[in-house]
């Protein structure tokens, strides 16, 4: 399946990932009534060092320990992308105990959020991939490196 | 074709049905439930008495799992002997369950301690069960004062659970701290002081000796009245199956890595059992939802002939109570014990990191929680520190404290 990957040598660490994110999953159609003067809570975060950065979100693992682990049967895997049904979420953060890259946080409700590839909002594809300015993040098909 | 019977109904036998399905999608599974409930979320138990689920949400899959898995529940039965040169299990209707595998997934039970005077009490309960829930939220009203003796995490998230409902709830505890089996003492003051400012009351190193009716008197000899009694004192593993079998138990039932317990073709998962503690290098009984689900699906995987090893269990604990947050995970070994403390404090945050011969052992964590798993994955992986910038990672959890190779493989391929 197409998963969202960064090249990190390409990241500029801009993080427009991340506002592009949290325009995508606001259900606004204009982006200053989405974002302007309010606290964002991106599904990507970029991370790094002087030397390097990178964007991290989920890893749509093949065998999720967050799914396996969710007290609350909210996370399952569909066609291969980890989702949620933030209408089980207690928001007991047991997914963020588990998850080794750290790509689940808590959202603006308390709930949980997470990547779901856009799939489930208006975007349709990965709106961090379609605006990164550099061509670091993609959405492909890839095996193991 | 195969027979399987599943002894429970919980996480565990959730788990072990979908590990059968992922090998064999023709064999026979009879599920022996003793609730009358679907496999349901034992921990949300706290949240539905604080109005954040209900009951239908609460079930742990859609509502026509059974039937997609091709499986059989009998609700209301219990199994009372597991006859393995028969091969059959025996219910307490009088029913034989032919059968080829088996998997023991009985949870535990509250432990009562023989409290003199117990039986004067009106209303006391247990907090283990949807049963239990919807019989104490009836009990309790605007008026009620609650004693809850145990300040372990089913107590403390009884009395979140009770807070809104109820005048007043006072924790009582043998030990002399909240949590004790999570949390060290100055952790635990922390969020002890969090919970009093939220109105929970605690009497910590004392607790009931005996009651009188509606009043407890306490080992100090203070005597507490209340309305509604909660008994949370702990739970112990449901090994009596296993006992009668000849299969090895100790506080649970002993599983291998494979989850079989040490009679041929009966396994065992979750809150039952004992199985290894990779941060503790021992055996130990871990009831925790992650682990029951793990346990359960490789025993089902191996049940069907499969090949599943769970080799990863330690304990780990995401708790939270009135928004501030905690996570614990692994072993704090002491000085003593050649363990090492590093500790970072700040606004409203703890944070201590526990290692041990160039391990992370443990940690527990208050207020930031922020990619926690970063964390519990080096536990559960035994990452060697010094593969890692570990400097970095004690002040922030962060994918950049991994080489660049590392990196590339963890978020450049599948995962």
């Amino acid at each position: 399946m197409k998963r969202v990957y960064v090249n990190e040598q390409w990241c500029l660490g801009c993080h427009l990932c991340e506002y592009n994110c949290a325009f995508a999953n606001s259900g606004e159609a204009d982006m200053v009534k989405a974002l302007k003067g309010k606290p964002i809570y991106p599904r990507i975060k970029v991370e790094g060092t002087e030397l390097v950065n990178f964007a991290v979100s989920c890893r749509h693992c093949t065998d999720p320990m967050c799914v396996k682990s969710c007290i609350a049967g909210a996370l399952s895997k569909h066609d291969g992308a980890v989702c949620i049904d933030h209408s089980k979420c207690v928001g007991c953060f047991t997914c963020i105990l588990v998850c080794p890259y750290g790509a689940l946080s808590q959202g603006e409700t308390g709930a949980i959020q997470k990547c779901e590839l856009c799939l489930e909002n208006a975007c349709g594809e990965p709106a961090c991939v379609k605006g990164c300015p550099n061509g670091a993040i993609v959405y492909e098909e890839r095996d193991t490196l | 074709m195969k027979q399987y019977v599943i002894i429970g109904n919980g996480v565990a036998a959730a788990g072990c049905i979908e590990g059968i399905r992922s090998v064999d999608s023709e064999g026979a599974i009879t599920v022996v439930s003793k609730e009358n409930h679907a496999v349901y979320c034992r921990p949300l138990i706290s949240y539905y008495l604080q109005g954040k689920t209900d009951l239908q949400r609460m079930n742990y899959r859609s509502s026509d799992f059974y039937e997609t898995m091709n499986c059989r529940v009998l609700y209301g039965k219990e199994a009372i002997k597991i006859d393995s040169a028969a091969n059959h299990v025996l219910l307490n209707d009088g029913t034989t369950l032919p059968c080829d595998r088996v998997c023991i997934a009985t949870g535990s039970s509250p432990f009562v301690p023989a409290f003199a005077g117990l039986e004067t009490v009106e209303k006391k309960f247990s907090f283990m069960t949807i049963d239990d829930t919807l019989a104490l939220e009836q009990a309790v009203n605007a008026n009620s004062h609650v004693l809850i003796v145990g300040a372990g995490l089913i107590g403390l998230k009884c009395a979140e659970g009770l807070r809104d409902r109820v005048a007043s709830i006072t924790v009582c505890d043998l030990a002399d701290r909240i949590l004790s089996s999570i949390l060290d003492k100055e952790c635990a003051a922390v969020m002890q002081k969090h919970l009093e400012e939220n109105g929970i009351r605690f009497m910590l190193g004392d607790s009931a000796e005996r009651f009188e009716g509606n009043t407890a008197v306490m080992k100090s000899g203070k005597r507490v009245v209340f309305d509604v009694l909660v008994l949370a004192v702990g739970v112990r593993a449901n090994t009596d199956l296993a006992k009668a079998l000849g299969a090895e138990v100790n506080r649970g039932i002993i599983v291998d890595s494979h989850m079989q317990t040490t009679s041929p073709h009966i396994y065992a998962a979750g809150d039952c059992t004992e199985g290894e503690d990779i941060s503790l290098g021992k055996r130990r009984v871990l009831a925790l939802l992650p682990n029951a689900y793990m346990q359960g699906h490789c025993a089902g995987v191996n049940m069907a002939g499969g090949s599943a090893v769970f080799n990863k269990a330690i304990a780990m604990n995401s708790i939270g109570f009135f928004g501030l947050h905690a996570m614990t995970a692994g072993c704090y070994f002491s000085g003593e014990e050649g363990g090492e403390m590093y500790e970072q404090t700040g606004d409203g945050t703890l944070k201590r990191l526990f290692t041990k011969d160039g391990l992370l052992t443990g940690f527990i964590l208050i207020g930031n929680v922020d990619r926690a798993g970063i964390y519990t994955s080096l536990i559960r992986e035994k990452t060697n520190l010094d593969t890692i910038d570990f400097e970095m990672l004690k002040k922030v959890t962060t994918m950049a404290a991994f080489s660049g190779k590392s990196r590339r493989e963890k978020l450049g391929g599948v995962v």
